[in-house]
């Protein structure tokens, strides 16, 4: 077994004729937060979909802790959707029990003392979002943020391996995103997560995570342009969070918009 | 404001619009009716007040000569437990169905075919087999009402379970739940609004189906009243048997839509 807890060996994914991605080479070791950028179309999504289970890869490998990722969703891994990711019917308390009931229950109910034990363990996470006040409300009377609070507590209780959020604060407003992004990323320190986040918003993939990547095509055939396929065209580090590598992406990110 | 249509009416103003046409129908009714009395005394077509008065005394508050019942009560008793009994069962196996084929594609693709073929077939067609397989009984009638409803209801509650959004489907699964959990926790409590909503969009359809049943072969209900007294030309029987459907059909509806707004909130404020 390797040090990294996710690898993707020469992976391609391809819808008939078209090529989405294809040379996907990676290592992520547990605990990073890794951002991904990139246009619309560049295949960011349709990575975090590979991770999460609803896509299959095509060809070679995708790892997760050595051993090949299951082509389903699953607990081990969390995951946080732009919108429609609570459960409208449950109480936001009931919304965060519910994995709990899944995991012990036939019927996905529990009763009595196990219910009660259940909604204590819901209370402790939304909690650690800052939602406890507003346990016995439903969604539709959360706001965005606070609905975006939810789905992480929810992700959270099932202790997954990796967290994914597919642009998880694209609907929000300015001023509250600034405030989910320093809960994820105290969640992140607090609990060790290994985070994969898609953003259309660069300078929030570039501030928040360890490792940002950008998703785009290295070869244009203007005739066909399914035939190739996107890559991660730049991996940086922790720490080469500088205005200059900013600007070579933002460039060469626009540059590839526009001959597209 | 000068466009007519940023003129909104206020809420006494908005209820007299309203109640205007009722009371002109009304009105209309009894000239027609002084009318034809100036004429004919005995005319039947339009009868006067008094007449509708007597005729529902006499059904409604005297026992019947006969049989020593209550006739009005009795037909509206008979054609309530047949409807309700038939929307019941049309209720349970579209709310199964819909869910079932909604949830599990495999099932689905099995079912939806031959739900779509059955729901071509004009049930009253078919009223005459009815009656040849379940006799002449009640049964006969509450399968009418069944068959009538019960593939609009799995078609809707179909598309309906089609239509929660697959987020919450996946979200289900990272947090564990297998199929049975998921179509019971996450689908069914939120078919059930959606089933409530059907049933209101079908009980005319039931109604109708109830009433060409009764029509056919009974012996009460306030189809089967209507019908009867048609041969007298007795329209002052007709006439409030009409209005009384027309109210029982209002409470049903009603009183659907209050059970939803009490028992599904979240539904409600969503939308």
């Amino acid at each position: 077994m390797s040090d990294y807890q996710i690898e993707f060996r020469h992976v391609e994914k391809s819808y008939g004729d078209n090529l989405v991605l294809e040379n996907i080479n990676c290592q992520v070791k547990q605990g990073e937060f890794i951002t991904m950028v990139g246009t619309s179309g560049c295949g960011k999504s349709t990575f975090l979909k590979m991770l999460l289970g609803t896509e299959f890869h095509t060809k070679g490998e995708v790892l997760l802790d050595g051993e090949p990722i299951l082509a389903e969703p699953s607990p081990e891994r969390g995951i946080v959707f732009q919108k429609y990711s609570v459960f409208p019917h449950l109480s936001v308390r009931d919304n965060v029990a519910i994995s709990k009931e899944f995991e012990s229950s036939v019927i996905g109910r529990l009763f009595g003392k196990k219910r009660k034990q259940a909604l204590d363990e819901a209370d402790k996470w939304l909690d650690a979002v800052g939602l406890l006040h507003a346990k016995h409300k439903y969604p539709h009377e959360l706001s965005g943020g606070m609905q975006q609070r939810l789905a992480i507590a929810q992700a959270l209780i099932k202790h997954p391996k990796v967290l994914l959020l597919d642009e998880p604060f694209g609907a929000l407003d300015p001023g509250i995103r600034k405030d989910m992004h320093k809960l994820v990323l105290d969640l992140w320190q607090k609990y060790q997560l290994t985070i994969f986040m898609v953003t259309h918003d660069l300078e929030e993939g570039f501030y928040l995570g360890t490792r940002l990547w950008v998703f785009d095509k290295t070869r244009h055939d203007p005739h066909a342009p399914n035939r190739f396929g996107s890559t991660i065209t730049f991996d940086l580090p922790v720490g080469k969070t500088d205005e200059e590598s900013l600007e070579i992406i933002e460039e060469s990110l626009s540059l590839h918009a526009l001959s597209a | 404001m000068n466009r007519w249509i940023n003129k909104k009416p206020s809420r006494p103003l908005a209820i007299a619009l309203g109640v205007l046409p009722f009371l002109l129908l009304m009105a209309v009714y009894q000239w027609g009716s002084d009318t034809r009395k100036a004429e004919n005394p005995n005319d039947k077509l339009l009868p006067s007040v008094s007449e509708f008065h007597s005729a529902i005394d006499r059904l409604a508050f005297t026992p019947s000569k006969r049989t020593g019942e209550y006739l009005f009560w009795q037909d509206t008793k008979s054609s309530l437990q047949r409807l309700l009994i038939g929307v019941a069962c049309a209720a349970f196996i579209g709310l199964m169905l819909g869910l079932i084929t909604g949830a599990i594609p495999l099932i689905g693709a099995n079912l939806n075919p031959i739900v779509t073929a059955i729901s071509l077939i004009p049930p009253m067609a078919i009223l005459p087999l009815l009656f040849i397989v379940f006799g002449l009984g009640e049964l006969s009638k509450v399968m009418l009402i069944v068959i009538g409803i019960t593939p609009f209801l799995i078609r809707y509650l179909y598309q309906r379970t089609k239509d929660i959004p697959n987020e919450q489907l996946v979200k289900a699964q990272t947090l564990g739940g297998n199929s049975f959990q998921i179509i019971i926790r996450v689908l069914l409590p939120q078919i059930l609004p959606r089933l409530l909503d059907a049933l209101r969009l079908s009980l005319g359809t039931a109604w109708l189906f109830l009433i060409a049943a009764e029509a056919i072969a009974a012996t009460d209900g306030l189809g089967y009243r209507i019908f009867l007294v048609r041969r007298y030309l007795s329209m002052d029987v007709i006439l409030p048997y009409v209005l009384w459907i027309t109210v029982l059909a209002f409470l049903l509806d009603w009183l659907l839509l209050k059970t939803s707004k009490k028992a599904f909130p979240w539904y409600h404020a969503a939308k």
